[in-house]
């Protein structure tokens, strides 16, 4: 049973989309608790995998027992099944949140639902490139309705550019696997690492293979030139759909990570791939979107502007290639995903608490619901870095472990002021909501939300405060899964040491 | 037969880019769609062309890699369906919006 760990977090949402499917006509209830049985499933085979993980055994499953590199691999090591878990929690969150009625403004919620979590889990778990691309394609084609449910102008515009896009992003994917598969001849990606470590190939094209790959990736993790549409989209999707986007982002900085890690570093052509313009284009991210932040009028894009801010402060990690450093970026991500996805829920529930003014960042009528301002003040103060919540520890880690790097105190200033500016922004915005009210519009009836969704903005947000409390073990497995990552020696043998294949290949013109 | 395969991808990519950066909705298709084109042309090219050879591996025979055609089939597949979904958020974007921009506004 152990064996088939690996394919369960895909498998659970893709049957619990089909069975909703079929029971559609029974109504949404069935098809909530389908969902929501799915997801609770979904996080136990998610904890099972990254226990299994945890021994320090590379999980790899062979789809179809076709053995690496001919047939395609799933590969469950540390950072695999914990971003496996992460993802699991946050859909489980972002589903309750639904069930509290978003669900019902439009046809097909929960099958899209699941299929998005189906595409993030693979995106994670595979070990084939192509087969990345596939999972990427799922992902996204959920997205693109999921990002139209509920309907709207906005959200029709938004979702016309945003499908564009990743069209568009799609075709380059597909050039830069292309030219991989014509210059290495395989896209399994242990044994690309191994074929890029041999000289026998060209070397030109190679590197311009994995530039293209990187630069999808990039799009994908909202880095600073491609990363305009970032804000449009996530602001004009629903909140429990915004939530679950937050991993999206995720999904590109692991691919780069991992990339990079295995693929790249070890080899004597593609080490200094990402050395030099990652890391100035990271930084130029996050102070463009601490800008963007300070200067938000709505909720909303003040939410996604954030997720920005923690896209860009996590691309530092990757050029860097080393495992303290990626093990701090892994727990800040951890931390940040989950308050990324609080923000959205919380502007959702604080706009039904203002009528017409909704999310607009100015005085409304004063307000009626206290605990949504504290639990606003304790994510806030998460995001913002200040002690004594998770923020605080993962951007303290983040900076000591970039002091010694060679851009280190460049890196330093850069943050420390983003952070400023993020906590004016943050206190801006939290004192025209809750404190200031504007006397000519009376106070509204209090509107007391669905208790699945505040039930998932408070354990959301609770996130901030437990992950400073289990700092340690959750920061240990950052490390330990960092260290992995960074020995790829481990993983090529793993994917491709146990089948003992040979493979004759012939010299390519 | 290499450059006359290259011309093509080329001349269709130049196509496709020029018409994704256009202002309306269907020449962004229209361009998208040429790309894709494009794109398959350029992953069926990267098994290195063959004449005459089928995608079988006999011994003694000659044959063409396999594993590109399946990839180029995967590819067209995908890109079929993401461009009819793409048609219909194009209409519902202009029924909304009332123009076929892809800002949704015109200048007048």
């Amino acid at each position: 049973m152990n064996a088939h760990a690996a394919i369960f977090p895909i498998l659970i949402p893709l049957a619990a989309a089909l069975l909703q499917l079929v029971v559609r006509h029974l109504g949404l209830p069935v098809q909530r608790h389908i969902g929501l049985f799915a997801a609770v499933l979904g996080i136990l085979s998610a904890v099972w995998l990254v226990q299994l993980a945890d021994s320090g055994n590379m999980l790899v499953y062979a789809l179809g027992d076709w053995a690496a590199p001919v047939g395609i691999v799933l590969v469950a090591d540390r950072l695999a099944a914990g971003m496996t878990l992460l993802t699991a929690l946050l859909a489980g969150a972002s589903l309750l949140y639904a069930s509290g009625g978003f669900d019902k403004r439009g046809r097909h919620f929960h099958p899209l639902f699941q299929l998005q979590i189906m595409g993030i889990q693979g995106a994670f778990l595979t070990g084939d490139l192509f087969n990345l691309f596939v999972f990427f394609e799922v992902m996204l084609l959920a997205s693109y309705t999921l990002l139209a449910h509920g309907g709207g102008l906005a959200r029709s515009r938004a979702s016309l550019t945003y499908v564009v896009l990743n069209l568009a992003g799609s075709a380059l994917f597909l050039i830069a696997l292309g030219l991989l598969y014509g210059t290495l001849g395989t896209l399994n990606l242990a044994d690309v690492a191994l074929r890029l470590q041999t000289a026998e190939h060209n070397i030109a094209l190679a590197r311009l293979a994995g530039a293209l790959l990187i630069a999808v990736f990039a799009l994908k993790a909202a880095l600073l030139p491609l990363s305009f549409w970032l804000p449009h989209t996530y602001a004009a999707a629903g909140a429990p759909v915004a939530a679950l986007f937050v991993i999206m982002t995720k999904v590109g900085i692991v691919a780069i990570l991992r990339v990079q890690a295995i693929a790249f570093a070890p080899s004597p052509t593609m080490a200094d791939l990402l050395t030099g313009w990652l890391t100035p284009l990271a930084l130029m991210t996050v102070l463009f979107a601490a800008l963007g932040a300070l200067v938000a009028t709505r909720l909303r894009y003040f939410a996604a502007w954030l997720v920005l801010v923690s896209a860009g402060t996590l691309l530092i990690a990757p050029a860097h290639a080393q495992a303290d450093i990626t093990a701090a970026a892994l727990y800040y991500l951890v931390q940040s995903t989950f308050i990324g996805a609080a923000f959205f829920l919380l502007t959702e529930l604080i706009s039904e608490q203002r009528g017409e003014v909704a999310d607009a960042i100015q005085p409304g009528p004063s307000f009626q619901a206290p605990w949504l301002a504290l639990g606003f003040f304790t994510a806030a103060i998460t995001a913002a870095g200040l002690p004594p919540f998770s923020g605080f520890i993962g951007k303290l880690m983040l900076l000591a472990s970039l002091w010694e790097t060679a851009a280190g105190t460049a890196i330093w200033i850069v943050l420390l002021i983003a952070s400023f500016l993020i906590i004016v922004a943050l206190s801006r915005v939290g004192s025209r909501l809750f404190w200031q009210h504007k006397a000519a519009i009376a106070p509204l009836v209090p509107h007391s939300p669905p208790w699945q969704s505040v039930l998932a903005v408070l354990l959301l947000i609770a996130a901030g405060p437990l992950l400073a409390i289990f700092a340690r073990p959750v920061a240990d497995y950052a490390a330990r899964a960092a260290t992995q990552l960074h020995a790829p020696g481990a993983y090529v043998n793993g994917v491709l040491g146990t089948s003992g294949l040979v493979i004759v290949r012939e010299a390519r013109p | 037969m290499e450059a006359v395969v290259a011309t093509a991808i080329g001349i269709l990519t130049a196509c496709g880019v020029f018409l994704m950066l256009r202002a309306r909705t269907f020449p962004v298709v229209l361009g998208l769609t040429l790309l894709s084109y494009a794109v398959n042309l350029f992953l069926f090219a990267s098994g290195r062309l063959m004449l005459d050879a089928p995608p079988l591996i006999r011994a003694g025979a000659r044959y063409t890699d396999p594993l590109p055609q399946a990839l180029v089939l995967t590819a067209i597949v995908i890109g079929f369906g993401m461009t009819a979904y793409l048609l219909m958020v194009a209409l519902r974007a202009m029924a909304e919006t009332g123009d076929d921009h892809v800002d949704g506004r015109e200048k007048s």
